[in-house]
């Protein structure tokens, strides 16, 4: 049975019904539980923004905090993976990535491949991304395509609570390591999700809105600014139609080929800084697979090629806006 | 006075979930003789597209409604009245007319979708209607109890009306305890058991059919009477393409074109009902319920139950309503049984009771009579 639910608790429930079902998944992270040794109830926390909040009541010490040391535990994550068990192990913030770029670039994403395809990796790393929480630069990047350039990993971003529970389930069952990036402005919207588990495949964008006159192509947050822009341009005769991609690896070209196909335009959305972005990967994909369709430029509406500003007017201004989108739309729709 | 003799066409409600629809277009002009079940305008929702069919007669003195526009549930969209209402007076309705409240959402909807737990499982169902004979509708293969979308409060004028989801369908429990015919037929009688229905009319669709006629034939003194759709059981021939593809689809793409199977006009297959379909195939335990039923039912692309002996014998009084173009099971099993009414309704599909609601209902009505 379906009931509106949050993304954050869609993702709890994700991790929930996995760990009941398996018992080799587990769970760990920075105070992911609330802090060991610390007063009163063991999971007082559940992570920095409580997403794990509950979890460990329910399976103890299958959840773990982990040191202030993402290479030491995101490298027991990938250790931990080629050994039998399935981790989940939650990196706070994707900006967090750096000081573990061996385990996951170099380690995770090449055992399969350097093994002779008998080694598997059923590891996931959870980690936060996006702006607009006033966390400054080292805690509010989109870094999405850092991890799309490395074959090997998958790269997941969910626009909504629903597809978030079915990717987070499809993102553990998978044999392959996952990036799943959760939007920390995204926490808080509500959908319909199943009680039950279910899976979301890789590699299947969402329609989220059939339109022909131009194609938005985006993920996490800006299907959202997306969809308010088609709002406003179907007052104005424009009939947008929204690819959600939902996984960035594998991306889902069949649908983006097939819709600009119909509509002729392209307006590529994305919240990382324009060069080499998702935005700028699907424009030369559209351009090199469906040119004969296109009847203007493709647009890439991009953050500037700037960190994210501390200043909260700033930074609103950096966040790819629905204003933007449709003046970009517009800009296609041009004779 | 003459208020009494005026009739508001209003904006369906198909369904729990539908608010608002569009106007797609009217298919009468200002001034026509409207007879009851003509089609009258075409009305479009984020769930399906559908013409309406009228359910008064009279002279449609007015169009409130403009095409292309949205309108809440119940909103008016025409007038009907005789020749000698004047037009100040369809004017007065027209500005006096107020949208009735809908009632309480979380009421409606607690209302709406009720679950009994049953000797096979948990079971979603809806009921409807207070007075005369219980009536159960048995939705087909894939399918769920929202296939009775258009039919369930016709239908609940003159029966309480159950319609369910069977196991491993819809929001009822997915693991299928026995995969076959049997099994499902036990489901039947366990949903009947637990909402204390000792006899009832049977409705079913396709799969849905075949389970009813089971239970008509195992079952005689819990089935009044028998109305198979587009059914199952009744000859070897299916659609293999659709059985397989249905199960086997995992995107979009693949799934859109074996839809098209059930509906004579295509059109119908909208982005909304390939995401809900897609939404309940990827629920844990759907693939495996839907494969192994399919193996079970439709070994190497023919039907395994083949029913009419048994229901010739059982005597039954069985009403039969196929789809002149149903893509997945041929509408000539329809002529396979000894002795029942047979319809065959022109340009419908395998949905048959979607495309052509009030044909259907006004045929089961008269039937359970």
């Amino acid at each position: 049975m379906a009931r509106n639910l949050s993304m954050k608790d869609a993702i709890n429930e994700a991790l929930d019904q996995e760990m009941s079902r398996d018992p080799t998944v587990i769970v760990m992270g920075e105070d992911i539980v609330g802090g060991s040794g610390s007063p009163g109830e063991d999971d007082a926390w559940g992570g920095v923004l409580g997403v794990t909040k509950g979890l460990h009541a329910k399976h103890g010490d299958r959840l773990m905090d982990t040191p202030l040391s993402e290479s030491a535990y995101i490298g027991a994550a990938v250790g931990a993976s080629t050994c039998g068990l399935r981790p989940v192990a939650e990196l706070m913030f994707l900006d967090f990535m750096g000081v573990c770029f061996d385990q996951i670039f170099n380690q995770a994403a090449k055992f399969r491949y350097m093994f002779g395809g008998k080694a598997e990796t059923p590891v996931t790393i959870r980690a936060m991304v996006g702006a607009g929480f006033r966390a400054a630069a080292q805690h509010s990047q989109m870094l999405t395509p850092l991890f799309t350039h490395i074959p090997g990993l998958k790269v997941v971003c969910p626009s909504n609570a629903y597809d978030a529970k079915g990717l987070l389930i499809q993102s553990i069952r998978d044999n392959d390591p996952v990036i799943f990036c959760e939007h920390k402005a995204l926490y808080a919207s509500e959908t319909d999700v199943p009680e039950e588990s279910y899976t979301v495949p890789f590699g299947e964008a969402n329609i989220v809105r059939e339109g022909s006159d131009a194609t938005i192509v985006g993920y996490g947050l800006m299907v959202h600014r997306a969809s308010e822009a088609a709002e406003t341009l179907a007052g104005e005769g424009i009939q947008c139609e929204i690819v959600d991609l939902r996984t960035l690896s594998p991306i889902d070209t069949d649908s983006i080929v097939e819709s600009v196909e119909n509509t002729g335009r392209l307006v590529c959305v994305d919240e990382a800084n324009p060069r080499c972005s998702i935005a700028s990967d699907v424009a030369a994909t559209v351009s090199q697979e469906a040119f004969s369709s296109l009847k203007a430029a493709p647009q890439l509406v991009t953050a500037p090629h700037t960190p994210v500003p501390f200043s909260p007017a700033l930074e609103d201004l950096y966040i790819p806006s629905a204003e933007a989108i449709a003046d970009a739309v517009r800009k296609t729709m041009a004779p | 006075m003459s208020e009494a003799n005026i009739t508001p066409v209003l904006m369906p409600k198909w369904g729990l979930s539908m608010s608002e629809g569009v106007l797609v277009d009217w298919l009468v002009d200002e001034g026509a003789e409207i007879t009851v079940g003509d089609e009258i305008m075409e009305v479009e929702t984020d769930k399906i597209a559908s013409a309406v069919e009228a359910a008064d007669a009279g002279i449609l003195r007015r169009r409130v409604g403009d095409a292309g526009e949205t309108y809440p549930v119940r909103a008016l969209l025409g007038v009907l009245a005789p020749p000698d209402v004047s037009d100040d007076d369809i004017d007065a309705y027209i500005a006096a007319y107020e949208v009735p409240e809908d009632e309480d959402d979380d009421e409606a909807a607690a209302a709406a979708y009720e679950f009994a737990d049953t000797a096979a499982g948990r079971l979603r169902y809806a009921s409807r209607g207070d007075d005369g004979p219980a009536l159960v509708l048995i939705h087909g293969f894939g399918g769920d109890l929202d296939n009775w979308l258009f039919n369930i409060d016709a239908l609940a004028e003159r029966a309480r009306v159950y319609a369910f989801d069977l196991p491993g369908h819809g929001q009822s429990v997915k693991a299928i305890e026995d995969p076959s015919l049997a099994g499902l037929t036990g489901a039947l009688q366990a949903f009947l058991d637990t909402v204390e229905v000792n006899s009832a009319h049977l409705v079913g669709h396709s799969m849905g059919a075949a389970v009813a006629a089971r239970l008509a034939c195992d079952a005689p003194e819990r089935v009044q009477s028998l109305t198979l759709i587009g059914a199952a059981g009744l000859g070897p021939e299916i659609n293999a393409d659709y059985i397989d593809g249905f199960v086997g689809a995992e995107s979009r793409r693949e799934l859109k074109p074996v839809l098209f199977n059930l509906f004579a006009d295509s059109e119908l297959v909208n982005r909304s009902m390939v995401d809900d379909l897609l939404k309940y195939k990827r629920i844990d335990g759907v693939q495996e319920a839907l494969s192994s039923l399919a193996t079970e039912l439709f070994p190497g692309g023919t039907q395994s139950a083949q029913l009419t002996g048994d229901i010739d014998a059982s005597g039954l009084n069985t009403l039969v309503i196929w789809g002149s173009d149903d893509a997945v099971i041929p509408a000539a099993h329809a002529q396979a049984l000894g002795n029942a009414s047979i319809e065959i309704i022109d340009g419908a599909g395998h949905m048959v009771q979607m495309e052509k609601a009030s044909a259907v209902n006004a045929l089961i009505l008269a039937h359970i009579e």
